[in-house]
Parts: C-alpha cells; sequence; structure tokens
C-alpha cells in the first residue's frame, strides 16, 4: 500500500538532506570567509580571464571577418600595382611609366574561365570633388553598374546609374556617405552636381561606406596612391560611369611628385571577379593568375582573394582558441590545487569534526558529499563571480577604448561548468581522505 | 532488572599490531547487559576501557568474538551498517562534549537524525523538546562556544538521545566539568535511569562508579570483577 507513496517520503528526505548539506557547507565556508574568499580567488581570476579575453578575441576576429566577409567571398579581387623599380631603365625627370590591368586581361579572364560569373573592372583617380566651394580630396571610382551588387555595397539614397546610363556616357556619380555629408551638409545632394576637374558630375546616389580589401596597402610605395583604394572604411568616394571615367580623364595620370613629372597609363586599377559557385574561388584564382602572368613581363597586379584571408583569420582564430584553452586550462588548474589544499588542511583541522559525524551516524558516503559541496560551493560561488566580473570587464572595454568585444552565452556558460567540474576533480581526494579516516583515531584527534 | 538483553559480547578480542609485536587490547571478554541497567565500567588507565567502549559503540570491530546489540550480531557487519546501527540504536556522550563548532544547539541535537535521514520539522520539534528536557530551552539559537562546559554536556545528552537510542555510551562525562556541573550531569544521568534507559559509562572516579547499579572492572584487557550495587 506504501509502495510509491514510501518512494516519495524518500526522495523527499534526500532532497531535504541535499539542501541541508548545502547549507551546512554554505556555513562552514562563512565561518572561514577570509580563507574562502582567498581559495575561491584563483577560480575567480581564470574563469574570469577566460571569459573576457573570449569575448576580446571574438570581437576582434568577429572585426576582421565581417570586413573580408563584406568584400564579398566569392570574390576574387585584382588591383593594379606598380613594378618594383628594378626594371626603370630611363634617368630622364619626367617618363611615362606603364603598367596594371588592361581591357584585354578582363576580356580574356572573361571568355575563357567559365566559373566566372560577373566581373566588374575599375579605375581610380585621385582628384578633388567641388560643390561652389566645397572642397573634398577624393577617390573618383569608375565603375561598371553592376559594382554595387559585387561589392556589396548598400545605396542608402536615391540610386546607382543604370546600363543605358552607362552606355552613354553620362556624367553621372554616386557618392559616399563621407562626401555627402562634406559637400552637402545641410541638404539632400540628390539631383545636386558636383564637378571634379572642369566638368560636373549629377548626383543620382549615395552609397554607405566601403569595406577595405585588407592589409595590402602601400605594398609598394606612394606610386600607386591612385590604386589604393582601401585606405580605410571611410575615404571619401565617389563613383561615376567607367565608360565616362575613360572619356574625361583619359588613361594618362599626370603626378608631380618631388619637383618631377612622373606620368602613369593605367587602363584599369582594379577588377572584381566574381565566381559562380563558393567551391570553384580558389581553383578560378590560379587560372586569373596563370593567365595574367602569362601576357606580361612583370608582375603589376595583385590578387586579394577574400575567401583565403577568410579562411586564415578562421585558422587565427582557431589558433588563438587554442592558446587562450591552454591558458585557460592552466589557470583553473593552479585555482583547482589552491583549492585541493585548502581543503587538505581543512580535513586535518576539521578531522575531530569528522569523528563526531562518523559517532553520530554518518556513513562515509555522507562524510564525502559534504566535503565534496564544500570545494564546489567554493568553485562554484568563483566560477560565478569569474563570469559576472568577466562579463563586465569586455562590456566596459567596449565603453571605453571603443573595441569591439563579444561575449558568447557558450563562453561563460563552458567557464562556469569547467570551475565546477574543477571543484568535483579536485574535492574528491581531499574528501575520500576525510571519508577514510578510522572514526575512533578521529575522536582522539586534538 | 531482568529485561531483554541489550549488550551480549561473546569471547570478545580485540588484537592491535604495532609492528613486530602484538597489543592484546581486551582478551575474552563475555558481558551480558540487559534492558534498563546503568553499568560503570572502571579500571586504570590501558586497561582495555576505551577500547571496550568502542567495540561496544560499534566504532571498531572486534578481531575474534561476537557482539549481539539487541539481539543482533554486529560483529561482522560493513562499514556503512555499522554507521546505521550508531546513528539509530546508539547515542555518545562525550568526555569534551564534542559538538560540531558551527551549529547552533538545535543543530548540534539533531546531527544523528540528519544521517537518518529524518525530515525537518519532525527532528525540530523532538531536538527543541530535548533541549528544554536538559534544561536549555532557552538557548537552541547559541553556539557552542557561547555555552559554559555543563551546558554543553546537556546538548551532548540531548544528541544522544535524540534517536531514542538502544543503549547510551557515556566516556568520562563529567572528566572535564567542575564538581558543581559534574553533579547536575548524573543527576541527568540518574533520571535518565529512573526513565529505563540502558546506560554504559566509563569513568575511573569510584565515586560515580557507585551511583551506577553495576560495576564491571577491567584490567590488562579482561573482566577483574562484575558487581551489582546494592542500590535500586
Amino acid at each position: 500500500m506504501a509502495g510509491p507513496r514510501l518512494q516519495k517520503l524518500k526522495s523527499l528526505f534526500t532532497l531535504g538532506k541535499t539542501r541541508r548539506a548545502v547549507a551546512l557547507g554554505f556555513k562552514t565556508l562563512w565561518l572561514h570567509r577570509m580563507r574562502s574568499f582567498l581559495t575561491m580567488l584563483g577560480i575567480v581570476f581564470g574563469v574570469c580571464s577566460v571569459v573576457a579575453m573570449l569575448a576580446v578575441g571574438e570581437g576582434a576576429g568577429f572585426e576582421a571577418q565581417e570586413q573580408i566577409r563584406r568584400l564579398g567571398s566569392q570574390n576574387i579581387i585584382l588591383r593594379s600595382i606598380k613594378p618594383t623599380d628594378t626594371e626603370r631603365i630611363s634617368t630622364e625627370q619626367s617618363r611615362i611609366s606603364e603598367y596594371g590591368l588592361r581591357y584585354d586581361d578582363v576580356k580574356r579572364i572573361q571568355d575563357t574561365i567559365p566559373s566566372v560569373k560577373v566581373l566588374a573592372p575599375g579605375r581610380i583617380i585621385r582628384n578633388h570633388v567641388w560643390n561652389a566651394t566645397r572642397r573634398v580630396d577624393a577617390e573618383i571610382i569608375g565603375v561598371v553598374p553592376w559594382y554595387p551588387e559585387v561589392r556589396k555595397l548598400r545605396v542608402t539614397e536615391g540610386r546607382f546609374f543604370t546600363p543605358v546610363e552607362y552606355e552613354g556616357y553620362v556624367n553621372l556619380c554616386v557618392i559616399g556617405m563621407t562626401v555627402a555629408d562634406h559637400l552637402f551638409p545641410f541638404s539632400s545632394p540628390l539631383g545636386r552636381n558636383v564637378r571634379i576637374g572642369t566638368d560636373y558630375y549629377k548626383v543620382v546616389g549615395v552609397v554607405e561606406p566601403e569595406a577595405s580589401s585588407g592589409g595590402t596597402n602601400g605594398s609598394s610605395g606612394e606610386g600607386q596612391a591612385a590604386g589604393n583604394s582601401m585606405a580605410n572604411d571611410y575615404a571619401p568616394r565617389v563613383y561615376i560611369p567607367l565608360t565616362a571615367a575613360r572619356n574625361r580623364f583619359g588613361e594618362t595620370l599626370i603626378r608631380q611628385r618631388q619637383g618631377s613629372f612622373e606620368a602613369e597609363r593605367v587602363e584599369l586599377h582594379e577588377a572584381i571577379v566574381q565566381v559562380d559557385r563558393l567551391e570553384d574561388v580558389e581553383e578560378t584564382a590560379l587560372v586569373i593568375d596563370s593567365i595574367l602572368s602569362s601576357q606580361r613581363r612583370s608582375k603589376d597586379y595583385e590578387m586579394v582573394v577574400p575567401l583565403e584571408l577568410l579562411r586564415q583569420a578562421e585558422r587565427t582564430k582557431q589558433i588563438f582558441n587554442t592558446v587562450l584553452g591552454a591558458i585557460a586550462a592552466i589557470s583553473l588548474l593552479v585555482g583547482g590545487i589552491g583549492i585541493m589544499n585548502i581543503m587538505l588542511a581543512s580535513v586535518t583541522e576539521r578531522t575531530r569534526e569528522i569523528g563526531i559525524r562518523r559517532a553520530l551516524g554518518a556513513k562515509k558516503r555522507d562524510i564525502i558529499v559534504q566535503f565534496l559541496i564544500e570545494t564546489v560551493i567554493l568553485s562554484g560561488t568563483g566560477g560565478l563571480i569569474g563570469v559576472i566580473i568577466g562579463v563586465v570587464i569586455p562590456i566596459a572595454i567596449s565603453h571605453f577604448a571603443e573595441m569591439k568585444t563579444i561575449v558568447t552565452p557558450w563562453a561563460p556558460m563552458l567557464a562556469f561548468s569547467i570551475s565546477g567540474f574543477v571543484g568535483i576533480v579536485f574535492g574528491i581526494y581531499p574528501a575520500l581522505r576525510a571519508a577514510n579516516m578510522d572514526p575512533v583515531e578521529a575522536l582522539r584527534h586534538e | 532488572m531482568n529485561g531483554r538483553s541489550i549488550v551480549a559480547l561473546r569471547q570478545v578480542t580485540k588484537t592491535y599490531h604495532m609492528g613486530e609485536s602484538e597489543l592484546h587490547a581486551l582478551r575474552d571478554i563475555d558481558l551480558e547487559i540487559n534492558e534498563g541497567e546503568y553499568v560503570a565500567i572502571m579500571g586504570p588507565s590501558g586497561c582495555g576501557k576505551s577500547t571496550l567502549l568502542n567495540v561496544l559503540g560499534c566504532l571498531d570491530r572486534p578481531t575474534r568474538g561476537a557482539y549481539l546489540l539487541g539481539g543482533r550480531d554486529v560483529s561482522t557487519l560493513s562499514d556503512d551498517d555499522l554507521s546505521d546501527i550508531r546513528g539509530s540504536q546508539l547515542g555518545f556522550i562525550f568526555q569534551s562534549y564534542n559538538l560540531i563548532q558551527q551549529l547552533n544547539v538545535l543543530e548540534n541535537i539533531q546531527v544523528p537524525l540528519y544521517y537518518q535521514g529524518r525530515g525537518t520539522a519532525e527532528s525540530r520539534s523532538v531536538a527543541h523538546a530535548l533541549a528544554e528536557r536538559v534544561g536549555l530551552g532557552q538557548r537552541i539559537h547559541h553556539k557552542p562556544m557561547e555555552l559554559s562546559g555543563g551546558q554543553q554536556q546537556r546538548v551532548g545528552i540531548a544528541r544522544a538521545l535524540v534517536n531514542d537510542p538502544l543503549l547510551l555510551l557515556a566516556d568520562e562525562p563529567t572528566g572535564n566539568l567542575d564538581s558543581a556541573s559534574g553533579v547536575e550531569i548524573l543527576g541527568l544521568f540518574d533520571e535518565l535511569r529512573a526513565n529505563g534507559k540502558t546506560i554504559i559509562m566509563v569513568t575511573h572516579d569510584p565515586d560515580i562508579g557507585h551511583r551506577a547499579d553495576r560495576i564491571v572492572r577491567l584490567r590488562d584487557g579482561h573482566i577483574e570483577e562484575d558487581v551489582r550495587n546494592g542500590r535500586a
């Protein structure tokens, strides 16, 4: 008759027993609060450093990956660079250097590689952009109508130019936010005209800042200032149809430099190749490289494959996480050893209490549970405090240092459960030692 | 008194191995104690009193021989079973009180029940009643450090009674007390005896011994004398 009810009562009692054991654990630790607190510190620092460092690392990694991702993981970016000066033959003061990607290159790539979906060639010219007396030193980028799509550029106001306008060499432009803010601080730029050189361009749209394409800037000195389209995220930019750019600016750019004139003839400054499928990106990059290099004597272009950068960033992050994991493991190990040390001292100190409890009916198991609960409380509370501090620190860092940090939910959970685990692992030995004492000896202990 | 047998020792021997030599703490002890008896165990130090008490208290197992507690042979039980017996059938009263410092009076009294897994509400009321009975009803929330020796020993007695034990084992319960407190504690033992508790008390004080019904004298590990006092 009493079967299930008895079972229920029994489980209730054991529940009550555990609850009281936990309460007793807190009480005992509170009795030596200074010692308990100091013991906990090891775990606190271990857990908090793990959570905080992971958050900072995650944030940094995220930013890098986000930047790369915005370049488009299906894209291959080709950029003209001035070849290193070993081939400079003339010592004349003024000369024309001719290098870079050409329209034939683009056409060849387009025609020979089937996996290429879209190709977006572009020219970059540095010039002043004027609105009446307001002036911005900007990069004038001659592009194709599908450029925003390839480059994942978002038009925030107005529109990009159409293929018809492109084919018609129309003087239109789409300006970046920075330029818009500078030239038209008080009104919408749409429908207004800006002057570049001697020509006027009608503003039809505004785009958000474009991602930079990674750390290759300035690879061949100042000679490629114009090709340096990735100076920073918020470089002022003006987009005009490539046809118009070719028409108005020609292919030879003259720049004054240290008292000498330097002229460059560059057909295209960059070309973005979008590959059909992600799996083909790397292979396509190799093919493009071989096609291009077979056509030229010196390497006057560079290739950026965001997918490769992304993979590299992921690998870096993995290494970072491994190192972090090792540091975390070591610090938690040290914390755990600290706890074990104190618990061993505590067991010795409380030998008599153990004897009393054994005499009053405590089984070995009860003693083990009592001491294990104490270590788990120590490490668990330490872990909890550590998690709290570890979550607050990244928030503070983000707030004061303007660095992106990301606290992923699994990091605190992982750190906390590891601290609990450490408590159990390092608590078992002292607890077993306590439980295996001879009650008679323990009672006699002074 | 001739109630049922509470303790029956049959040829109990306890031998300690100290390296090469053997120490015979108890040699072939035969002892019968019935319900309601108040027995004093006396003898010079080193005679085996403590060893006998440890065996009787199920803290130690005899090397040879049988120990029947309340008719059940406990000499071969496992460690866990012995813990159960200590918690449910025995009440210990120690010379140095042996209260747990971080617990208050009420909690100290409840410790044996706690290990029996008995509910809090029930054990609280039992412990409270016992605190009242030993005259500490006003001090149930005090910690042991805040009590006098006599009061601590009262808590010890209350704790020994909380599981309504078959047998009370007292080891020099007045050894650490001044004579006035000692007399009060002994008065409590008399009261318990009058209520029919079976008590075994180790003492070396003849005056205390004479308050018991029966004196068992040990010497060199065997029973030298087993006499009944004229009273009762």
